[in-house]
């Protein structure tokens, strides 16, 4: 029987995944692989992670284990030791994400760099994807777009603005509020409006970075001291689907226990699982992560656009409805 | 009434906005890099036919509507109202003008229709696909054309007026597609 995603998709796949290990082989980058089953897991309450049990010798009653939803933590705690610019292509696993644009199971290409500030990682971030897809997918140059530019159209500074504005905002831009939006919270209104108005019309033709987020979205990202403080962290579009998501990498072990115990505070309030915090990954960043950048890319994504297809599951071998 | 979560839309599903009776169009889930994820997804209100946008929150719920189509038989139009039967429980739901919209004019007695009930009442009527009727006035054709080029209009006994090639004549019996409502062909007795 065929597979339902033709031959000359999946030869395609694989021929990206060559380039890109080329790529990374040329600039003595060190390809790793970092466990995707962990005691620990992410806190942020916007990623659910699946969860099992192991049980065997050192457990005989069932301790609880989380498939990563990125590779992120184990990866900076191999930079905390020493083991200088990695990158990983990884299978991640996040529950409750399905549509034309999210598989719950899929490949992320995750790559850290020494010495790189974010800025520095995007321009390396566009080399790739040029690689990848410059004789498929016809690239004007790329664009940089801080996040509050992004607003600018629609006449708000992301950084200042108020629930009412950006409800007011929402409103003049015909985009549907959903029922029990927050009062005090900006962020999920700015994503709201991020996601219906902004977004679809990012990186039409050229790759498009949008960098400096507000302080309250840096998620692991360092903050830059200023009028406001920004997140130094950014996103890659194509065509209007984002590609990719990098920090400057914050290497504060007291900042980040801060960060994860406020994202568990927020999941206790919304009544989801509150996660065990990575201790070892706060170990390491008390022992040391070395000044680093990294990125996290969409590796099916971008098989997709190479494609010239508009969902993944026309690019996965077995979708998720057929795994 | 159910209760349906985000998770559970799809095309078709029926449910509550506003207070009227809503089916799901198109289901799509966004979601930023990091941040709220959600369910922007285009709806039809079941009583006016229009189609709008809406966006929930991913793992919201909405109340679901209690709308089923099921198959009745027209019995008769009392001026004002349309009565149906159901042909296993014999039990009889009225229509009015506006569940009926255009359909009216295509049913006649014992036609069996797919009738829309939200709590039990008729949203809509769908007569059937096909209809069989007689053509009670059209002016004559020209003998002997039988290309079915221009055609004419032709009054039907329910009152509807169709367009019939110029070879059929009043009296003659058709048969309609009501979706359309396109003459399909002539049926002999």
């Amino acid at each position: 029987m065929a597979p339902p995603t033709p031959l000359p998709i999946l030869r395609l796949r694989a021929e990206l995944l060559a380039r890109t290990r080329a790529f990374f082989a040329a600039r003595d980058v060190l390809e790793v692989e970092t466990p995707m089953l962990s005691a620990a897991a992410t806190t942020d309450p916007h990623l659910a992670s699946f969860a099992t049990q192991y049980s065997g010798p050192g457990s005989c009653h069932g301790q609880p284990f989380y498939l990563h939803t990125s590779p992120e933590f184990p990866m900076k705690r191999l930079l905390a030791a020493g083991s200088g610019c990695i990158y990983q292509i990884a299978r991640v696993f996040r529950d409750g994400e399905a549509g034309r644009r999210h598989n719950p199971e899929f490949t992320l290409l995750e790559w850290y760099r020494v010495g790189f500030d974010h800025h520095q990682l995007m321009a390396e971030a566009a080399e790739l994807a040029s690689v990848l897809l410059a004789d498929r997918v016809p690239l004007a140059k790329p664009e940089w777009r801080s996040y509050r530019e992004l607003f600018t159209p629609l006449g708000l500074d992301p950084h200042r603005v108020t629930v009412a504005g950006l409800a007011a905002c929402a409103e003049r831009c015909g985009v549907p509020v959903p029922p029990g939006m927050p009062l005090e919270d900006t962020d999920p209104w700015l994503d709201l409006l991020l996601t219906h108005c902004i977004e679809p019309h990012l990186g039409q033709g050229r790759l498009c970075f949008v960098y400096d987020y507000p302080a309250s979205q840096a998620a692991l990202a360092r903050l830059r001291p200023g009028d406001p403080p920004v997140g130094e962290r950014f996103e890659l579009y194509l065509n209007g689907i984002e590609l990719a998501n990098g920090f400057h990498e914050l290497g504060d072990a007291v900042e980040q226990r801060r960060r994860f115990e406020a994202e568990n505070a927020v999941r206790r309030a919304q009544g989801l699982p509150v996660m065990p915090i990575d201790e070892n990954l706060l170990a390491a960043l008390e022992t040391g992560l070395p000044d680093c950048a990294g990125v996290a890319l969409g590796f099916d994504r971008l098989v997709m656009l190479a494609a010239g297809r508009n969902s993944l599951a026309e690019v996965l071998a077995f979708p998720f409805e057929q795994a | 009434m159910a209760i349906y979560s985000t998770n559970e839309f799809k095309s078709g599903l029926k449910i509550m906005l506003d207070g009227d009776p809503y089916a799901v169009v198109e289901n799509e889930f966004v979601k930023p890099g990091k941040g709220q994820a959600f369910n922007r997804v285009k709806v039809r209100n079941l009583k006016t036919g229009r189609v709008i946008e809406r966006t929930f929150k991913s793992g919201d719920t909405v109340e679901g509507a209690d709308v089923v189509d099921i198959e009745l038989q027209y019995l008769y139009n009392d001026g004002e109202y349309w009565h149906f039967m159901d042909p296993q429980s014999f039990e009889q739901i009225t229509a009015d003008a506006t569940a009926m919209g255009d359909s009216a004019k295509w049913l006649k007695e014992e036609a069996i229709c797919q009738v829309t009930l939200w709590n039990g009442v008729p949203l809509s009527v769908a007569p059937p696909n096909f209809v069989i009727m007689t053509i009670v006035e059209t002016d004559p054709g020209l003998r002997g054309d039988t290309s079915g080029g221009g055609g004419k209009p032709a009054t039907l006994e329910t009152g509807a007026v169709v367009r019939v090639p110029l070879f059929v004549q009043s009296g003659e019996v058709i048969k309609i597609d009501t979706r359309t409502g396109e003459y399909a062909s002539r049926v002999k007795e």
